[in-house]
């Protein structure tokens, strides 16, 4: 038996020397952040193209804007970053910004005029998805270099017509606005491509810090911008780790392997609580959950029907269970924290009121498609609204996917329902209000697939034309009020029943401080960051 | 075979010599029919899924002119048998296209996980070898004892235990609480990026470097879901190499080398396990094989970044190019493994040279 004997002991040797106590866990060092998020949404780097959450988080911190928000008081609204100041033309359709002095990208090249307008020209010629926040004030590939041109140290951007400027000015604080090295970039052109294949992977801007490294689903790594004008950042390199799962996240939380964990579930979030040297923050962020139905559905059209399925969500029962923590009651479509953002929640489940509404309409019992990705939260509020809705003798069929199967028939208009988020594109009211209330052209092949209300073939009943007025007021505060005004409509008419605002909690190693995720407006801040 | 050659006479030199060829074309067609099928396969079902692989390029918000134009430029527009005929003509460049997600070379994607998964799923077999041929050997020589009963109880736990439960459990009790291994993830922050990666395994790397430290950091992040891993693939092992001792332990052969007077040691490892040597071959490279693709859970718990889970974010991404490489990779190492034990069979059963 001595083989036997000899393999068993060599089996129990590898065990025992797995078992060795780690080397030196329990704290990351004190000038670097780690960070734990769910980072495989990131396709590109390049801010002319990128336009999901975890790049938008990456792109933030290494490009400089005309303009940006402070973080550290984002109440303050935006603020000159790259300019020194903006001057608007007696018709309202030319801002000219005036560029500051001697700042340096990360390469040491100055920082231009030149490169502030190429960088803009490029994102409205490359037309990738972003482009749209650029191209609705009337930028075309062909018009872009008259309308948006560098004079010595000035910056000219004229508008096809005249806009807000704070609707104007909020759309260069988006991913899209950030400013590239035009020098390093046009290096690394290959077939005309302006940079982009180059720059999906590595930076070329002048924030706080400068990409090191993105593996996909892996890290992205970040180390100070050694030009950079401002204070130097205390943390002088910043690693996001992709950790999928919110159990992983807590426990290398609590271990001190990392400083934040960025997607921790509301149970995990609960097993935190008042775990030593762990803090819990809630900040509110931008997300709308909605359903909408479309009208298209000879049922589903009748307005009593559309107001009916608003009194069919139990708003406070998934508030207070599911999404504890995660998400709150919102029913408008701005979310709160923006301009015109109001706070009337004026539904609630109420099966009476709804059986009465359908009996106005004069409908039975009915079944209907309902489409939903495949996501934890997603598929519980899917199951509840199941539940409320059959209670008035709707049968929801739900139809559950992957993201891109889900959205392609909504996108088709082929769902009868959908049950889904929204983001805001850029920190202005329009960005919402130019989806959710806006639709021009409601005919088939008028394929306004970026639009929701065309999406859910609804025609906005006269809300249109409301939008675009809102669009170019200048005077804030009238603004303010017309978007008012367009949600008190939009709540009783419209197929969308809007139901919550997102809350994101994070978990963070208590010496973390100054932390900004960016709240509704915009993204994550690393360089105020101390430990 | 070069054993089979060697003991050729002069005058079969020729014959022989020409069947081997023959062998060897046999099987390289047979290894690329089932490439070619499996790419087929995949291909196909990659376009027929309903999935739209240019809303996951162009995102939710896309106008219909952008959807339209990255349509165009992903040749979606052409015919799925010219598209094929295309992609085909550029995996036999050894070029597997670019994801259509991060926009790099998916082979360079693929360079980057695959070592990764391949150093966890070597040292899980490792220890599902280690550990689970000798249970399974005991376990059938003494038959209904208690080692049999344990051996028993621990295969139906890793047949039946959830391995992600099994891992998050592992994590908590081994990471968690107790502190004894490291993490999640190859390595601690401190120690990425030390050594220079030469095959991306870092255990390997690091012993190349001579860097201890990083190998000892290493080595406690992989245990971990190593012996996850091993514990899955030993109780399917131990099982195995059981019911095939048992089998042979009670031919006649065995009763008369009993009878013969020989030792018992002597009986069961030479002659008994002797002869089941060719079964587990096959037995621990199907293990191995599906370790390399089917620890996708595992990764997800231990943030792995493998193979396993690069195939399935990009399934999950309609990431088409990135599904056909992983599974045309995949593919392969199953028809190598194939192929490996066909030759182990060779060398190892006298019934098949």
């Amino acid at each position: 038996m001595s083989f036997l004997k000899n393999i068993t002991t060599a089996a129990a040797m590898a065990l025992m020397v797995g078992l060795v106590p780690a080397p030196g866990t329990a704290e990351t060092p004190t000038d670097v952040l780690v960070i734990a998020n769910r980072i495989d949404d990131i396709t590109t780097l390049d801010p002319a193209e990128s336009f999901e959450f975890a790049g938008s988080d990456v792109s933030r911190n290494i490009y400089s804007k005309l303009v940006n928000f402070d973080p550290m008081n984002l109440d303050a609204g935006y603020q000159p970053e790259l300019a020194a100041s903006w001057d608007v033309s007696e018709d309202g359709k030319t801002i000219t910004f005036t560029m500051k002095e001697g700042l340096k990208f990360a390469s040491g090249n100055p920082i231009r005029a030149e490169d502030a307008a190429w960088s803009l020209q490029r994102a409205v010629k490359l037309n990738k998805t972003p482009s749209f926040i650029l191209t609705q004030f009337g930028f075309t590939p062909e018009n872009v270099e008259q309308m948006i041109r560098a004079d010595g140290n000035k910056v000219i951007i004229t508008t096809d017509k005249q806009y807000a400027t704070s609707f104007v000015l909020n759309c260069l604080t988006a991913t899209i606005g950030g400013i590239l090295d035009k020098e390093v970039v046009m290096q690394h052109e290959v077939d005309g491509d302006m940079g982009n294949a180059w720059l999906k992977t590595n930076s070329a801007g002048s924030g706080p810090y400068k990409l090191v490294t993105w593996k996909p689903n892996e890290t992205v790594v970040l180390e100070t911008n050694p030009n950079w004008w401002g204070p130097e950042p205390a943390m002088k390199r910043v690693i996001v780790r992709h950790v999928a799962e919110s159990a992983t996240q807590r426990l290398l939380l609590e271990r001190g392997d990392i400083d934040v964990a960025r997607n921790l579930n509301p149970q995990d979030v609960a097993g935190l609580e008042g775990a030593p040297g762990i803090a819990i923050d809630s900040e509110l962020r931008g997300r709308i959950m909605y359903i909408a139905v479309n009208q298209k559905h000879p049922i589903l059209s009748k307005p009593e029907v559309r107001q009916a399925i608003k009194y069919l969500i139990d708003y406070q029962g998934m508030q207070d269970s599911f999404l504890k923590g995660q998400y709150v009651i919102h029913q408008n479509f701005l979310p709160a924290t923006y301009l015109g953002a109001v706070d009337e929640n004026p539904f609630s489940l109420d099966i009476e009121k709804a059986k009465e509404l359908l009996a106005q309409a004069g409908v039975g019992p009915f079944e209907i498609e309902a489409g939903v990705r495949e996501a934890q939260e997603r598929l519980e509020i899917a199951q509840s609204l199941q539940n409320t809705f059959a209670q008035a003798g709707i049968t929801l069929k739900l139809t559950v996917g992957t993201g891109k199967q889900i959205l392609g028939r909504y996108r088709a208009r082929d769902l009868d329902m959908y049950i889904g988020a929204w983001g805001p594109d850029y920190p202005d009211p329009h960005t919402n209000a130019g989806t959710f209330a806006y639709n021009p052209d409601n005919r088939d092949e008028a394929k306004l697939t970026g639009l929701l209300a065309w999406r859910n073939a609804w025609d906005t009943d006269g809300l249109t034309p409301k939008v675009e007025a809102a669009v170019i007021e200048k005077d804030r505060d009238l603004r303010a009020q017309m978007y008012r005004d367009i949600q008190a409509e939009f709540r009783a008419k419209s197929p969308f029943g809007i139901m919550f605002q997102r809350i994101e909690q994070t978990g963070r190693r208590d010496n973390v401080q100054n932390l900004s995720l960016g709240g509704a407006i915009t993204a994550v801040s690393y360089w105020p960051v101390t430990k | 075979m070069a054993l089979a050659e060697s003991r050729g006479t002069g005058r079969h030199r020729l014959p022989r010599f020409q069947r081997i060829l023959l062998k060897i074309a046999k099987t390289l067609v047979s290894v690329a029919i089932t490439m070619l099928g499996l790419m087929f396969v995949t291909f196909i079902i990659g376009r027929v899924m309903p999935v739209d692989p240019v809303l996951a390029v162009v995102g939710e918000r896309a106008t219909n002119e952008v959807y339209e134009q990255v349509y165009r430029e992903m040749g979606l527009d052409r015919p799925v048998l010219v598209q094929f005929g295309y992609y085909l003509r550029d995996v036999l460049h050894g070029d597997f296209g670019m994801s259509l997600l991060n926009a790099r070379p998916v082979s360079e994607d693929i360079r980057r996980v695959f070592p990764a998964t391949f150093e966890l799923a070597t040292l899980g077999t490792l220890i599902g070898v280690l550990i689970g041929v000798p249970l399974g050997v005991m376990a059938a020589v003494r038959r209904g004892s208690w080692i049999d009963q344990i051996a028993r109880v621990v295969a139906l736990v890793g047949y039946s235990m959830p391995i992600f439960w099994l891992g998050l459990m592992g994590l908590l009790i081994f990471y968690g609480i107790l502190g004894w291994v490291g993490g999640p993830g190859r390595l601690d922050i401190a120690y990425e990026y030390m050594v220079e990666t030469r095959t991306g395994m870092i255990l390997v790397d690091s012993l190349l470097a001579g860097n201890w430290d990083v190998f000892r950091n290493a080595f406690s992040h992989i245990i971990l879901p190593a012996s996850i891993l091993g514990y899955y693939s030993m109780a399917y092992i131990s099982r195995m190499t059981r019911s095939f001792m048992l089998e042979q332990l009670s031919a006649e052969y065995i009763i008369t080398a009993r009878v013969k007077g020989l030792p018992e040691r002597r009986v069961i490892w030479k002659h008994a396990f002797g002869n089941i040597r060719v079964q587990l071959i096959t037995v621990i490279a199907l293990s191995f094989a599906n370790l390399l693709e089917g620890a996708v859970l595992t990764e997800t718990i231990f943030a792995w970044p493998g193979l396993g889970s690069y195939i399935t974010t990009a399934l999950l991404s309609a990431d088409m190019n990135a599904v056909l490489g992983g599974t045309v990779v995949v593919g392969l190492i199953f028809v190598l493994l194939n192929i490996f034990s066909d030759l182990l069979y060779q060398i190892f059963d006298p019934r098949a040279k």
